[in-house]
């Protein structure tokens, strides 16, 4: 039985940078965590996820950091004997300078079981945000696998292609593109498990 | 790998989206209700970390930062279990802490408050806990600063905590408060949470797990998600 209640969230604040993202920002720390997922053994499609979040007065968000966890190419989660290869995780602050963004170098992952469309989880912490937004990254690519996916069926259609990231490929390099709104109307679905 | 289906976040014990009072909330969090979506395994798993991703020092934050001797300021244990609603014990979770130093400011480039840097102080650490679910770091109390959400405001001491559990369903970043500490109540960010779970956020001292002739200790236990106890339940 449920004997203990859950802690409350708080917001990361502003001042996270040295503690979370230590080498993007300079700082003499080592990282949990970064923005390059793709080591000699990864096996993929090298890909990078980057966006820019927005906030409901349509300013770009700095003092925010974005999470992933993802599924390697043959779509398994990391455990003891993937992680060599690939961890599946990733971190990164959306930085300081004129044009905050986040950017994630990683491979575009497989299907994870026989039903969903290949996806990542996105977790957003920031100042301003009292407990974390979930959200996930789709690939416009993956048109017929993601018009079979459960949970992309579940939304309301309007609000779907908030969670497709548009694929642009750019000097040889495969880009999506997939900004996050936090308010407004294109405000990102976030999700809740 | 267990899939057993974990407890839903507790909103109750959770702060609003946006809460007025904490002026950035109402334009950085979500206005629309989340949606609310079956676990898969793309939720019942997890990152994992090994004891190999520790820096040295790095439950000790009067050791990590020196750079030409001892950091300045009263040394603090801040320990406790991470457990889950069953009350069952956390094993190998990753705590990562960042703090003010004990004149309440940080060491991030972007922190302007006119409070001395400490040359010998870095403010951050990370550790995993023990089989029982135990965290313990030694570091020094942090102190208070202003910010400018309101008038006078002021925010309490505080330490920040960064939680991985079994999957990433259980994550939780909050703050650790400090007991009898008179800014509590004038705290926008700490009161976003209802006055019952408020106090979930707040560390007692512990004449237990103080060290005599060293430092005083403070014990806090943190509760995040955990599997449900019958696939009935709920
Ligand atoms: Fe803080």
């Amino acid at each position: 039985m449920r004997c203990k209640k859950q802690t409350p969230s708080q917001t990361v604040g502003p001042f996270f940078s040295y503690g979370l993202t230590p080498q993007q920002y300079g700082y003499d720390h080592s990282d949990l965590g970064n923005g390059d997922l793709v080591t000699e053994g990864t096996d993929g499609e090298v890909i990078t996820i980057t966006g820019t979040i927005f906030n409901g007065e349509g300013g770009e968000m700095k003092h925010a950091v974005v999470e992933i966890w993802q599924a390697d190419n043959a779509g398994n989660y990391a455990d003891v004997v993937v992680k060599d290869r690939f961890s599946g995780f990733g971190r990164v602050g959306t930085g300081r300078g004129e044009d905050p963004r986040y950017r994630i170098r990683t491979i575009k992952p497989g299907s994870v079981d026989n039903d969903q469309a290949p996806h990542i989880t996105l977790t957003i912490f920031s100042r301003g945000l009292m407990h974390h937004a979930f959200t996930r990254l789709y690939f416009s690519d993956e048109v017929e696998a993601n018009a079979q996916d459960p949970l992309l069926q579940k939304l309301p259609a309007e609000r779907r292609p908030t969670l497709i990231a548009q694929r642009v490929e750019e000097e040889g390099e495969v880009i999506y593109q997939f900004d996050i709104h936090m308010q407004g109307d294109q405000e990102t679905v976030f999700l809740e498990f | 790998m267990d899939m057993k289906p974990f407890t839903p976040k507790d909103n109750e014990s959770h702060p609003p989206l946006i809460h007025p009072p904490y002026k950035s909330s109402t334009s950085r969090s979500p206005s629309k209700d989340p949606i609310i979506v079956p676990q898969t395994i793309s939720e019942l798993t997890g990152p994992t970390f090994d004891h190999s991703e520790l820096p040295e020092h790095s439950t000790d934050l009067t050791m990590n930062g020196r750079k030409t001797g001892e950091p300045l300021g009263e040394r603090i244990i801040v320990t406790g279990r991470i457990l889950d609603e069953n009350g069952d014990p956390v094993p190998n979770a990753m705590v990562e802490i960042w703090q003010a130093n004990s004149a309440g400011r940080y060491i991030d480039s972007e922190d302007h408050h006119q409070a001395p840097l400490d040359p010998n102080f870095l403010g951050a650490g990370r550790m995993l806990t023990d089989k029982d679910g135990w965290y313990r770091f030694l570091t020094l109390r942090p102190g208070a600063y202003p910010w400018g959400n309101h008038p006078n405001a002021w925010r309490p001491p505080h330490i920040h905590f960064s939680i991985f559990g079994a999957n990433i369903m259980t994550r939780l970043v909050t703050q650790m408060y400090f007991e009898g500490d008179p800014l509590l109540q004038y705290d926008p960010i700490c009161a976003s949470a209802s006055e019952e779970a408020r106090v979930r956020m707040i560390a007692d001292f512990s004449l237990e797990h103080t060290e005599e002739g060293f430092a005083l200790g403070y014990l806090w236990d943190i509760v995040i998600r955990g599997p449900k106890a019958t696939p009935f339940e709920d």
